[in-house]
């Protein structure tokens, strides 16, 4: 196990390479110019110019490739074009912005699509197992920027229940240690602040845990359908086992495998792909943090920004090859 | 032996349900187990024999199959009609079952040592380390070896015949009165299956467990049992202790079923076989189910149902041929 985890790491390393390779070129082959969006569209040839070889952009893309790729290798992430600033130091708050959403999310996906999945199994045929998989049908193929849009009409502009935007009241912001706030409202005993951060959290994360809830909700369904079948399941009830633990003991844990499988992919995506989300919501995010970067064509922020979601995609998928043969003892890595 | 009954089944009936029309898979099957005893059910694949086991456990799958009608009387209650939450105090703890996979019917992702605490547990208020003593004690009677050991390991580390004794080791440990057996050897090979016979007539006489033991394999039946009840399409068709079931079969179905088993004295013949499957449940609607396979079909067997009637003590019989002879006797 141990050496299987060190040589997926290893594998890390041709992966993000590819990774920064393709990113590299791919944002140098799209029109637009750093230093000219920087000066702006009154700036002369002289100064676009200076700017460009001060910024190092006069060189030839693989000379600029081989600089980057050496940075890279002694941890630097490099300096954002536009604020100056290192992208390593700047990063953080806008990834755990994203992480914390994406946590919610989760949770709500998890909870609420395992659970689905189960009863409508157990029920099948029933009239909760047709709504529930119809509803799933609709999750999965709603828009996210539609069903964002509603649920601050309804709740905020209608009902006026829950803040239509951001991560925090502006007016009462959080002190930021860790820049989780739901961390840093609570190690602060500040409950008032803590409350108006699940209250801002509440909106974007249903918005953002549809389509994972939806998915998971109709993996969990048929892999229990097919587990519930089964053998064992008859034994644990001759046992006189009661039906909660026949469902939540003996066949969850069977049935579990596609589902982890399902829920590693939605993380990947919810880390990488929340741009809309954040961008309704206001969210100062990863997704929207490197979005911006594009507009700039701030090409330091593109490329780190998606080195570390691709790197934590592929950490999370290891997380769950791992947890596979926790799970299950058949499964040996060798 | 005592005589009292254990378990007495009257008029069971269980059907499916498929497309709204009902197909009784069993029919009107009457028995009962005495304290102590080895029953065997005996027919082919399709008879009704496992879903005359579910149904006295209330597993029978539903939707589609439901027990329609009949009285399965044990400790003096009616077990089809005590409550879901009363039946898992029975199920494991005073009726437990083995059955014919080993290989599936355990658990994969929990040690053996987990599975047989746990049906401990449900019926018993003990302490966990009270539970895994009691469990390795089983163990060891069930001749396993390095019990301890195995508490640990996981079932697919396990041999089939292995597995199938962890099987009765889990079904025996709360000592329930009623063991049924469905087809526990069926998926052994022939060494393995003797060993587990053995064990079976051993916990029987150690703990004076009655056994119904559901099987289409009557070396299985000559082995341990005292009474076999033949079933053919959901219905009982001769019931004997098994010494006449033996040596004076009298339902035709029953001579087919021991003449097909193979003698070794017997080679040049070539090995006998009832002609035909077992009809689909409810594609006969009136007349002996047997009718078309039978050598000695008459006119009216094809008219209507012969009883189940005694011909000679407890040896009971459901064929016109019989009933004849009766008459005219």
């Amino acid at each position: 196990m141990f050496s299987y985890t060190i040589r997926r790491l290893l594998m890390l390393i041709p992966v993000l390479f590819g990774m920064t390779f393709i990113v590299f070129f791919m944002i140098r082959a799209i029109p637009g110019d750093p230093a000219q969006v920087i000066l702006g569209q009154l700036a002369t040839e002289e100064a676009i110019n200076n700017l460009r070889a001060e910024l190092g952009l006069d060189q030839p893309w693989f000379t600029q490739y081989f600089e980057y790729l050496k940075q890279l290798l002694t941890l630097d992430l490099g300096e954002s074009l536009r604020t100056r600033t290192a992208v390593s130091e700047e990063i953080w708050p806008y990834m755990a912005a994203t992480f914390e959403l994406s946590f919610v999310a989760l949770l709500i996906a998890v909870v609420v699509g395992v659970n689905a999945g189960i009863i409508s199994a157990w029920f099948q045929k029933s009239w909760f197992d047709y709504t529930a998989m119809v509803v799933a049908l609709v999750g999965v193929s709603m828009p996210i920027f539609w069903l964002g849009l509603m649920e601050q009409w309804i709740f905020s502009v209608q009902l006026d229940w829950l803040p239509p935007s951001k991560r925090e009241n502006v007016k009462n912001p959080v002190e930021t240690i860790t820049h989780f706030y739901l961390i840093d409202s609570l190690i602060q005993g500040r409950m008032d602040q803590f409350v108006d951060v699940v209250k801002h959290l509440i909106m974007p994360g249903i918005a953002l845990a549809t389509i994972p809830m939806a998915i998971i909700a109709r993996i969990t369904r048929s892999s229990m359908l097919e587990v519930l079948r089964s053998d064992y399941i008859r034994t644990a009830r001759a046992k006189g086992q009661k039906m909660f633990w026949v469902v939540y003991k003996h066949s969850l844990k069977n049935a579990v495998i596609p589902v982890l499988t399902v829920i590693g992919l939605q993380t990947g995506l919810l880390l990488g792909g929340a741009i809309l989300t954040e961008t309704i919501f206001s969210w100062p995010g990863i997704g929207r943090y490197i979005y911006n970067a594009i507009e700039y064509r701030d090409y330091p922020v593109i490329q780190s920004g998606i080195l570390i979601v691709a790197t934590i995609f592929v950490l999370i998928n290891l997380i769950v090859d791992l947890l596979y043969a926790f799970i299950d003892p058949r499964i040996k890595y060798n | 032996m005592s005589e009292s009954s254990v378990l007495q089944v009257n008029g069971l009936k269980t059907s499916f349900f498929m497309d709204k029309t009902e197909v009784p898979a069993v029919d009107h099957v009457d028995f009962d187990l005495k304290q102590g005893e080895i029953i065997a059910i005996v027919g082919e694949s399709g008879c009704g024999k496992s879903v005359t086991s579910l149904s006295i456990m209330g597993l029978v799958p539903h939707p589609p199959g439901k027990v329609v009608g009949g009285e399965v009387f044990f400790n003096d209650e009616d077990l089809l009609k005590v409550s879901e939450s009363k039946m898992r105090d029975i199920r494991g703890n005073e009726i437990a079952m083995i059955f014919q996979e080993p290989m599936t019917s355990l658990n994969p992702l929990f040690t053996i040592g987990n599975q047989i605490t746990e049906a401990i547990l449900i019926h018993r208020k003990w302490s966990k380390k009270q539970a895994k003593a009691k469990a390795i004690e089983y163990l060891k009677l069930v001749g396993l070896p390095r019990a301890e050991a195995l508490m640990n390991e996981y079932p697919h580390q396990l041999s089939g015949g292995m597995r199938q004794r962890v099987m009765i080791a889990m079904a025996m440990v709360c000592e329930p009165k009623v063991l049924i057996a469905d087809e526990p050897t069926t998926a052994l090979d022939v060494t393995i299956q003797s060993q587990i016979l053995a064990l079976m007539k051993r916990l029987n006489q150690k703990l004076n467990t009655s056994i119904i033991l559901i099987t289409h394999d009557l070396g299985v039946v000559s082995e341990i049992c005292e009474r076999v009840i033949v079933m053919y399409a959901g219905k009982i068709v001769e019931e004997a202790d098994v010494k006449t079931i033996f040596e004076h079969p009298e339902h035709p179905y029953t001579k087919g079923l021991i003449q097909s088993v193979p003698d070794i004295r017997n080679k040049k013949e070539r090995l006998y076989s009832i002609p035909g499957n077992v009809p689909i449940p409810g594609s006969i609607k009136k007349g002996c189910r047997f009718a078309d396979r039978c050598e000695f079909v008459m006119d009216r067997c094809r008219e209507k149902t012969p009883e189940l009637i005694s011909i000679e003590g407890d040896h009971k019989v459901r064929c016109f041929l019989h009933q004849e002879s009766e008459e005219q006797n």
